[in-house]
């Protein structure tokens, strides 16, 4: 594609035996959010590092902004910004301080850096706090500050890498807003995540990747489709009765969520698999609360792609 | 290399003293810390084994360089929080001048250490010390405790850059305080059992200190000990400083 902002062909990154990277290949259009979904060591951070030229990767051809990451690393680092998977800030300084370092580092020159801070304080919402040093800023405000941090010069392409892991959902929502608020800027944003839900909210197109490679690629509704269309729900009135409940229904591939007395399944003819199902329950006399059809959530498709049924009862 | 090495260097000693600011207890506490341990040897612990005339001409000179050496520490202990903190990836990730991180360390922690030194001789002065030797001598001194602080820095950022962690300073800890004290700051090498008084002997903090206590005219340090405490720290430096210089560049691996 001539006109993207990241392309990756190739990329590969061993730390001893370990392939964190293993012929990975990745292109992300200018002026459009792309997602990188996948579970922990997946290689997500791994990614990042080598597309910031934080990391030289072991082989691969690798373009973020039209320049090499290897060769021109000077060239791409005036053009990206970047939000690391842990805050990388001045612990001691306040949060003026941290973004008018960063801004002369980005060489804007004594009062546009002042300036800069001050404009980016305003924006996300931490003007009144830009005294208080950094290390008094709730969790929260810390990734907001670590955004702006990253977005002094206007990047051209922002990586995030798990921009909002550990953060309580206010936390989570306020930077989806910040991110959500640059897209219409025109900047390109690639963006990891282990939360499926924030692909699905943030992302034109979602790359899923584990063990270092791209294993599925495309829009959200791409994936779903992909993964066999649509599902039905029973919520069962007794939870003591799932396990006859599995045995008697006419459905394959179903899962089962105790706590939440739910049994899922995936279907192919829609109307024919719910009468067949409420038949089958009031036959055996199982009293269900909600029976429902609807399209699979991205952590199904995910599921599915990965071959890794055992994470999903984990994580119920 | 950048055209900006200068400027950035620069912006990052101004954000090692924009810290000094807003901590200033813990500058105090660094500055606090040489004292105490030297009026605890001056006067609660007594005069050094095997030392002739007053203890506080051949102590003071001995704390100048104890002081550069524990230096290490505070240099390990900053980098390695960077480290930690992921503020180096940032700095890695923008466009400045590679070396600007490394650069604006030293020179922040130099300037630390002459404010050290100068607090040291002011109490020093305070108890009714006088160095011996006139301006030019004092100002020799400080230079080569100087010399010997900066190998020390280096010695430090390397140490942080291969340790990664903060918690491997504890580590380097237990490995700085012996050899700051198997030295003379204290006490005579002649007064300690034959294999210790070699060690004491060759310990670049031996020769730093006895050159210092030459230079102010103290009587049994020889003058000989002034090249030492050059070569020295010259030695340390050609070592350490381009380890750390490719440890740092290694980064990226
Ligand atoms: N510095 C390192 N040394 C050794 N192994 C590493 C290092 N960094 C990452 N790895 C390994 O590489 C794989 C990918 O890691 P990472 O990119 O951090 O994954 P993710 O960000 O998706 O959780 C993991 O198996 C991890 O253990
Ligand atoms: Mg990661």
């Amino acid at each position: 594609m001539a006109d993207a902002a990241i392309t990756v062909e190739g990329a590969e990154k061993r730390y001893g035996a370990k392939k964190a990277l293993d012929g990975l290949d990745l292109t992300v259009a200018r002026g459009t959010v792309h997602g990188v979904l996948g579970p922990n060591g997946a290689g997500k951070t791994t990614l990042v590092r080598v597309l910031s030229t934080l990391l030289r990767p072991d082989a691969g051809r690798i373009r973020v902004a039209g320049h090499d990451v290897v060769r021109e690393a000077y060239a791409v680092r005036l053009r990206i910004g970047l939000l690391g998977q842990h805050a990388a800030l001045d612990e001691e300084l306040g949060g003026r301080q941290n973004l008018e370092l960063f801004g002369r580092l980005h060489h804007l020159g004594a009062r546009r850096a002042r300036a800069r801070a001050d404009e980016l304080l305003e924006r996300f919402g931490l003007a009144g706090t830009g005294r208080k040093a950094v290390r008094q800023y709730s969790g929260g405000m810390r990734r907001r500050l670590d955004l702006a941090a990253s977005l002094i010069t206007e990047p051209e392409v922002l990586f995030l890498d798990e921009p909002t892991t550990g953060l309580d959902p206010r936390g989570r929502a306020e930077v989806w807003n910040s991110v959500r608020s640059l897209v219409g800027a025109g900047t390109t944003v690639l963006l990891t995540t282990q939360y499926l839900e924030e692909a699905d909210q943030l992302a034109d197109r979602i790359s899923v990747v584990d063990a270092g490679r791209v294993i599925a690629d495309g829009t959200a509704d791409e994936l779903k489709a992909a993964t066999g269309g649509d599902r039905i729900d029973v919520v069962l009135r007794d939870a003591d009765r799932l396990d006859a409940a599995v045995a008697l229904l006419p459905l394959t591939g179903i899962t089962v969520d105790a706590d939440r007395r739910l049994l899922s399944a995936p279907v192919t003819d829609r109307m024919e698999a719910l009468s067949a199902v409420v038949r089958a329950l009031e036959q055996a006399g199982i009293q269900a609360e909600d029976v429902a059809l609807r399209r699979p959530t991205l952590d199904e498709v995910f599921l599915h792609l990965t071959g890794d049924d055992t994470r999903m009862k984990e994580a119920a | 290399m950048s055209v900006h090495a200068l400027t950035d260097s620069w912006t990052m000693t101004r954000r090692e003293l924009a810290r000094w600011q807003r901590q200033p207890v813990q500058l105090a506490v660094g500055l606090v810390f040489p004292v105490m341990l030297l009026l605890m040897f001056g006067y609660l612990v007594g005069g050094g084994r095997g030392v002739a005339g007053d203890y506080r001409d051949y102590l003071i000179p001995g704390m100048l360089a104890l002081t550069m050496a524990f230096g290490l520490e505070g240099t390990m202990i900053a980098v390695t929080q960077d480290l930690d903190k992921g503020v180096i990836d940032r700095f890695r990730s923008m466009p400045m001048a590679n070396g600007a991180v490394l650069v604006g360390r030293s020179a922040a922690d130099m300037l630390q250490s002459v404010l050290t030194l100068l607090v040291l001789i002011a109490v020093g002065a305070a108890l009714g010390w006088r160095p011996g030797g006139g301006p030019a001598a004092l100002l020799g001194a400080l230079g080569l405790l100087l010399l010997f602080r900066f190998a020390m820095l280096w010695i430090g950022i390397h140490l942080a850059l291969v340790a990664g962690r903060p918690e491997l300073v504890q580590a380097v800890q237990i490995l700085v305080w012996p050899v700051g004290f198997l030295s003379n700051a204290f006490a005579t090498p002649g007064s300690m059992p034959g294999w210790l008084g070699t060690a004491v002997e060759w310990n670049p903090l031996s020769h730093t200190a006895t050159a210092v206590r030459h230079l102010f005219g103290v009587p049994g340090a020889e003058s000989g000990h002034v090249g030492w405490a050059f070569l020295w720290p010259l030695a340390l430096l050609a070592v350490f400083f381009p380890l750390a210089v490719r440890r740092f560049a290694r980064l990226s691996r």
